[in-house]
């Protein structure tokens, strides 16, 4: 019956309080949806236009360009039928660009995993640490992103290459003869994506394992679980959405990675990245650049769509 | 298993009054200290096979302490914890004939009631059909059938307990830790589970270790009680000499509703203490072997049912009787409290069963009236 009455002003009646309930609500979830459109979305169909065009010589090096403002109707359509799929095309009938996908994601999907394996037991030994270093462990971890990225990778050359620390040291110790030569071959570039990478897999893993509750241990073992079992039946169970994230966080800007492959890495190694870079700078060829960037998008985005979809089905059918 | 039935009768059965039993578990003199604060202090306990004991207590005071070092999740920081005889310090909580139902439920959260319940078996390695049926058996037990596939965050919190619950049971372990069992049940729901609990433990033969803050369930379910206070034991008795024959006032004070008279004692002779109560205006005596000092400073310690209530004088005075005026009733029903209030300002609460419909003069507000008691209705206490 109360629900036909009209509101009254101080009836302290609850529709009108839910209801600004649900505008606050609206303008906090709109925030995040105009930060990405705004910067997300209309750079990506920028890129996606260019990658449409063709390349003259010219500022800016593609055609058409658009101004909606002082192009008339009919030129904006004329210019409209020039785009076309023919960067697309040059990209697929070209094998260079394919092994230089692949390679990407073989050499991105190695070193996920060499950190993931890295990563665990660190995240795990600070999970596991008393309480008051943690905060301490978790300040050393984040403490390299203080000098710049550039500056760490190019101090790999300095231990990797053939007259560097590590050689130097081996030597030293008499366990190698011949200098290894890591430098400039594609496990240069996987030990720079590991080492650049690490903390974006271990803070994940570190939060999901910081939650764990002792007592599943516990009771793991209380029913009959050796440590090591427990650890695999529960803890590692337990921890897999901060595995999956951390995996993620790692695996996605190592495809695109372009600054390790071109200081660690040699002349076979073919990353996306850094083909998609020298397009870019060196032939100034933007629209088929930006077709090889709207390529490596689809190529992340689809999976982790599809795999995101499959995460939301299970959940589902736990019930 | 019926839950119908009024349960299992109980059985004669008493081995900690025969020296030559054999405990199953034992505590030698066990200290466990955190840091410097002492959580069990000095406890030397016998439980027997069998036998189903339970823990009481006053939140913090250590029950569940002394429970994790017999499930081996602490070890003794003196003293030994012994099974069968042989010191199980060292050995791990794997190796151990004994599960625990943790007083957090410890659930899996990420496999369902069915994974959770069969844990345990799979570990041991039984087959898939076996396992089967038991988690089947388990679940029909704590009457969860409905909800197999269920994860445990899709539950409510009762439901959740009686996972833990089943998940504890279906080794069918040796010793069952069960730490507050019950605790989230409703009242219907509980009662059927304790029966249950005790038929189970009688038909398996198990030995159950209970934990509660439920008097009247440890009442209802155990052989024995211990009544723990600050991390040691303070009477370790079966429910009706708990109850009867409190040890002290703590034990008096904690189990049930009760009366304290101070006083001192002024005779004892054949079975009979004589204490005299100035406060009261009173002499009480009491049947009561215990020993007992002239002069000592005593409490006389007496039930609300055990009191009688009445409006009429009784013919003798001075001896095991009280005036006073009713300041209080409370109706439960089953029974009336009377909040009776001394000369000197102490209150004292009888309980009488309403045993009539229609009292022709029931004892009302403001009325005066006098208390008396038998001389076997009370015990006195001297700490
Ligand atoms: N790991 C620990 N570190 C420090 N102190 C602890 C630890 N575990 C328990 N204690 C302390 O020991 C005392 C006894 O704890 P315990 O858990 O045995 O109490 P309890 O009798 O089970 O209480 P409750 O009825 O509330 O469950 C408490 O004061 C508690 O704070
Ligand atoms: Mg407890």
């Amino acid at each position: 019956m109360a629900g036909l009455a009209p509101p009254t002003a101080g009836g302290g009646n609850a529709a009108p309080a839910s209801s600004q309930n649900g505008w606050t609500q609206r303008i906090v979830i709109l925030v995040p949806y105009v930060w990405l459109l705004v910067f997300f979305l209309i750079p990506f169909f920028i890129v996606l236009k260019i990658s449409l065009s063709e390349q003259v010589r010219a500022a800016p090096p593609y055609a058409p360009v658009f101004d909606i403002l002082t192009d008339p109707a009919a030129t904006t359509l004329e210019k409209l039928s020039m785009l076309g799929l023919g960067n697309f095309g040059r990209i697929f009938s070209d094998t260079l660009y394919i092994e230089a996908y692949l390679t990407s994601v073989v050499i991105a999907g190695i070193s996920t995993f060499a950190t993931l394996l890295i990563g665990y037991p660190i995240a795990y030994g600070m999970a596991r640490a008393p309480r008051e270093w943690r905060a301490t462990l978790l300040m050393m971890v984040i403490l390299p992103f203080w000098t710049s990225f550039l500056i760490r990778v190019y101090a790999w050359i300095g231990i990797l290459a053939d007259e560097g620390l590590l050689n130097n040291v081996l030597m030293g110790l008499g366990l190698i003869d011949e200098p290894l030569h890591i430098m400039s071959t594609n496990y240069a570039v996987m030990i720079g994506i590991v080492y650049s990478y690490l903390p974006f897999m271990i803070l994940p893993l570190y939060s999901a394992l910081e939650k764990m509750d002792d007592t599943l241990l516990e009771a793991a073992q209380d029913l009959g679980c050796t440590p090591f079992k427990s650890f695999w039946l529960v803890t590692f169970p337990l921890s897999l959405p901060g595995v999956i994230a951390g995996c993620f966080l790692v695996f996605i800007p190592a495809v695109g990675e372009f600054v390790i492959p071109d200081l660690l890495g040699g002349s076979e190694t073919l990353m996306i990245g850094r083909t998609l870079w020298e397009e870019f700078s060196s032939n100034t060829d933007w629209p088929l650049s930006a077709a090889v960037a709207i390529l490596l998008l689809l190529l992340l985005v689809v999976p982790i769509v599809i795999f995101q979809n499959q995460q939301a089905k299970m959940q589902e059918s736990g019930r | 298993m019926g839950a119908k039935t009024l349960g299992p009768v109980r059985r004669r059965f008493s081995p900690w009054n025969d020296p030559d039993a054999k405990p199953l578990i034992e505590f030698k003199n066990v200290i466990k200290r955190f840091g410097d604060f002492t959580a069990v202090n000095d406890v030397s306990l016998k439980i027997y096979e069998r036998e189903f004991f339970a823990l009481l207590g006053p939140s913090g005071c250590g029950k569940t302490t002394l429970m994790r070092m017999v499930g081996g999740f602490d070890e003794p920081t003196s003293g030994d914890v012994l099974l069968d005889g042989k010191s199980i310090k060292g050995v791990p909580p794997y190796h151990r004939p004994v599960n625990m139902m943790f007083q957090s439920y410890a659930l899996f959260p990420h496999m369902n009631v069915k994974e959770n319940i069969g844990f345990g078996l799979k570990m041991d390695g039984l087959p898939k059909g076996e396992i089967d049926a038991r988690v089947q058996e388990m679940l029909k037990l704590v009457k969860l059938e409905p909800f197999a596939t269920r994860k445990p965050h899709q539950m409510s919190g009762g439901q959740r307990q009686r996972v833990a619950l089943a998940r504890s049971l279906a080794k069918r372990p040796r010793v069952l830790l069960l730490d507050e069992p019950l605790g989230a049940l409703d009242k219907k729901l509980r009662e059927e589970t304790q029966f249950e609990l005790m038929d189970l433990q009688m038909t398996l033969g198990m030995t159950f270790l209970i934990v509660t803050h439920d008097q009247e369930e440890a009442m209802t379910v155990a052989d024995r009680i211990a009544v723990m206070d600050h991390g040691k034991l303070i009477q370790v008795a079966p429910p009706s000499e708990i109850y009867e024959q409190p040890n002290s006032k703590y034990v008096a004070d904690f189990i049930g509703d009760i009366n304290l008279f101070e006083g001192k004692v002024a005779a004892c002779a054949d079975n009979v203490i004589r204490m005299e109560s100035p406060a009261l205006g009173t002499v009480i005596e009491v049947e009561d072997d215990e020993h007992c000092t002239v002069g000592e400073d005593a409490w006389f310690a007496v039930r609300p049912e055990k009191m009688r209530i009445s409006l009429d004088q009784p013919a003798q005075t001075g001896l095991n009787v009280v005036a006073g005026e009713v300041w209080d009733i409370g109706y439960l029903g089953d029974s009336s409290i009377y909040h009776v209030k001394l000369a000197n300002g102490k209150t004292v609460r009888a309980t009488i069963a309403n045993t009539d419909r229609m009292v022709e003069r029931p004892i009302g507000w403001e009325d005066k009236v006098w208390l008396t008691w038998p001389r076997d209705a009370g015990v006195v206490l001297t700490r």
